[in-house]
């Protein structure tokens, strides 16, 4: 449904790298991630797919269409919510749908099936204009606005950066929901937490991809046992790792910290980081086996 | 303000715009060196909360001192005896990190001379030296923020309210920011910080939790879990806040 090959984005004459020789296909149907920090270069490859932004060179299609020659065909079909609130503030959310249904030559009773249930949440403000509706509010409208003309490929850009973690869990649902309709969705973010939830994932730095695959496949490729260490001084634990001889490549990790134990079984492993922690004098010590995290395995490769 | 005195302390702190209000007599107290979460979901009250602690807002009833001053008299003291950074609000973009630097110490008060020092000072520790003649807006977000929280603090302030500081940054700059936050609050500056990352919860000394304008629940990370017989900090989170009537 999406197809990318060997596209490139430099910006100021070349001296930014924005998107350096990426390649990946979305399949349809499918619910893809990419996932990267900001600067990454998530956004630019919304633009070129959304025909807005020229690559320099490669090439990419959408829906079988290329996005240079038939950008007419790619715009009216895709839906596309942008980064940066932009629905037009002195509309109501009323005025705001009709309009974009018009523009796509359709009309909002049309689609309803497709809205209703982010819609319904929002209709009791539909008069209220959408320069005056809280944070939340505007993201729902905007999913709505780029919901309206049915379109085969929905792109969201970053559509819960800032948002509380539990307003987040319900847009996530809502895509949920979206992806059963058969609608095709890319959608990028910075929080990794997100990305277990799609189907397959791009991870991206500095414009480059550095691994493409199911989340649990590309949990399942951490190259070491990893283990989650506590004790009372926490930044001490970190300090007495990394300066230990062999060091152990170890970082917080909310409560615990994260340490890889490369070459042993669990039993020693725990044993070993016991014994390392304790002969420092660290009180309260905790060690145990854990599972990666999508955010363990971006950290990995960041650092190697 | 003596030794032990809080450096933030809030007794009923109320804000009302018309028949809503924000901030519902919230009442809580940091002390020196202590890094402070204030969580709560978008629309619970925080920015708002925030605002008044930061002397840019006058409460509607209740009282609050920041670093013994008063919120509603003394809002210029106040100001230059706080460092402020947000993910939206932080830097010049077409200043070079030298002049971003200068300038906002300058604000801040302090001479040519220490400005010379500390500029000096801080671009070697963040190893920004080859970066120094730079634009700001060239920069990658985790550079930009961590000089950004370190120009914060160039004042040495007795508080440094940071909102929402790694939004978007990615993970490994992250916990090198946290290092940062740590160094500050070891060299005795209150850190009074939000953010949406639930990991970050955990790496506060004590955090409170909003919801419809009011602390809901207030304490350090393990406390919180205890209480609410949650076994992660995300579990706690949804727990309170999925209760809010005021959803954003």
């Amino acid at each position: 449904m999406v197809n990318l090959t060997n596209i490139t984005k430099t910006y100021n004459k070349g001296a930014v790298k924005a998107v350096n020789d990426v390649s990946f296909s979305v399949e349809k149907g499918e619910l893809f991630g990419l996932i990267g920090p900001d600067g990454a270069g998530k956004s630019s490859i919304f633009r070129i797919l959304t025909t807005l932004l020229l690559p320099d060179s490669g090439t990419a299609t959408v829906a079988g269409y290329d996005v240079v020659k038939d950008y007419r065909q790619i715009r009216s079909s895709v839906g596309y919510m942008p980064g940066r609130f932009s629905l037009y503030p002195d509309l109501s959310i009323e005025e705001n749908l009709h309009f974009f249904a018009t523009v796509f030559n359709t009309t909002v009773t049309e689609n309803y099936h497709l809205i209703e249930d982010i819609y319904v949440q929002i209709a009791p403000f539909k008069k209220r204009r959408a320069g005056k509706l809280s944070g939340g509010m505007k993201q729902k409208l905007a999913l709505c606005c780029a919901l309206i003309h049915k379109p085969t490929v929905l792109f969201l850009d970053e559509p819960t950066t800032g948002v509380d973690p539990v307003s987040r869990k319900e847009f996530w649902e809502m895509l949920k929901r979206l992806k059963q309709q058969g609608i095709t969705i890319v959608v990028s973010t910075p929080y990794m937490d997100e990305a277990t939830l799609c189907d397959r994932i791009a991870l991206i730095q500095q414009g480059s991809i550095l691994s493409i695959n199911p989340p649990q496949q590309i949990v399942a490729a951490y190259p070491s046992p990893l283990y989650a260490v506590k004790a009372k001084d926490m930044p001490r634990v970190i300090q007495v790792l990394t300066t230990h001889q062999p060091s152990f490549n170890s970082y917080l990790f909310g409560e615990y910290i994260h340490v890889d134990v490369p070459g042993m079984g669990d039993r020693e492993a725990v044993y070993v980081l016991t014994e390392v922690l304790a002969d420092a004098g660290l009180d309260g010590i905790e060690v145990k086996p854990v599972t990666p995290t999508i955010e363990d395995c971006f950290i990995k490769l960041l650092t190697t | 303000m003596s030794a032990n005195e809080p450096v933030i302390k809030a007794e009923k702190l109320t804000k009302r715009f018309g028949d809503f209000v924000a901030t519902n007599a919230i009442s809580f107290e940091v002390y020196k060196g202590e890094i402070f979460g204030f969580l709560g979901a978008n629309g619970a009250g925080k920015t708002t909360a925030m605002r008044m602690l930061c002397g840019l807002s006058i409460p509607s009833s209740g009282t609050a001192h920041i670093a013994g001053f008063d919120v509603y008299r003394q809002t210029e003291q106040i100001k230059r005896n706080i460092g402020y950074m947000s993910q939206k609000f932080s830097l010049y973009e077409d200043l070079t990190v030298l002049e971003n630097i200068r300038f906002f110490g300058g604000i801040y008060g302090l001479s040519n001379q220490q400005l010379k020092s500390k500029s000096d000072a801080l671009i070697e520790r963040l190893g920004l030296g080859p970066e120094a003649k730079k634009l700001v807006g060239e920069l990658p977000l985790g550079w930009k923020q961590k000089l950004a929280f370190s120009v914060s603090i160039l004042h040495e302030p007795t508080v440094v309210f940071l909102d929402e500081p790694t939004g978007g940054v990615d993970p490994v700059t992250r916990r090198q920011f946290w290092a940062l936050i740590y160094e500050a609050a070891g060299n005795g500056i209150t850190v009074f910080v939000t953010t949406h990352y639930m990991d970050e919860a955990e790496y506060c000394n004590r955090i409170s939790i909003m919801v419809d304008g009011r602390i809901a629940a207030l304490g350090t990370p393990n406390e919180l879990k205890t209480q609410l017989n949650e076994p992660s900090m995300d579990g706690v989170f949804y727990q309170l806040a999925r209760s809010a009537k005021n959803k954003d």
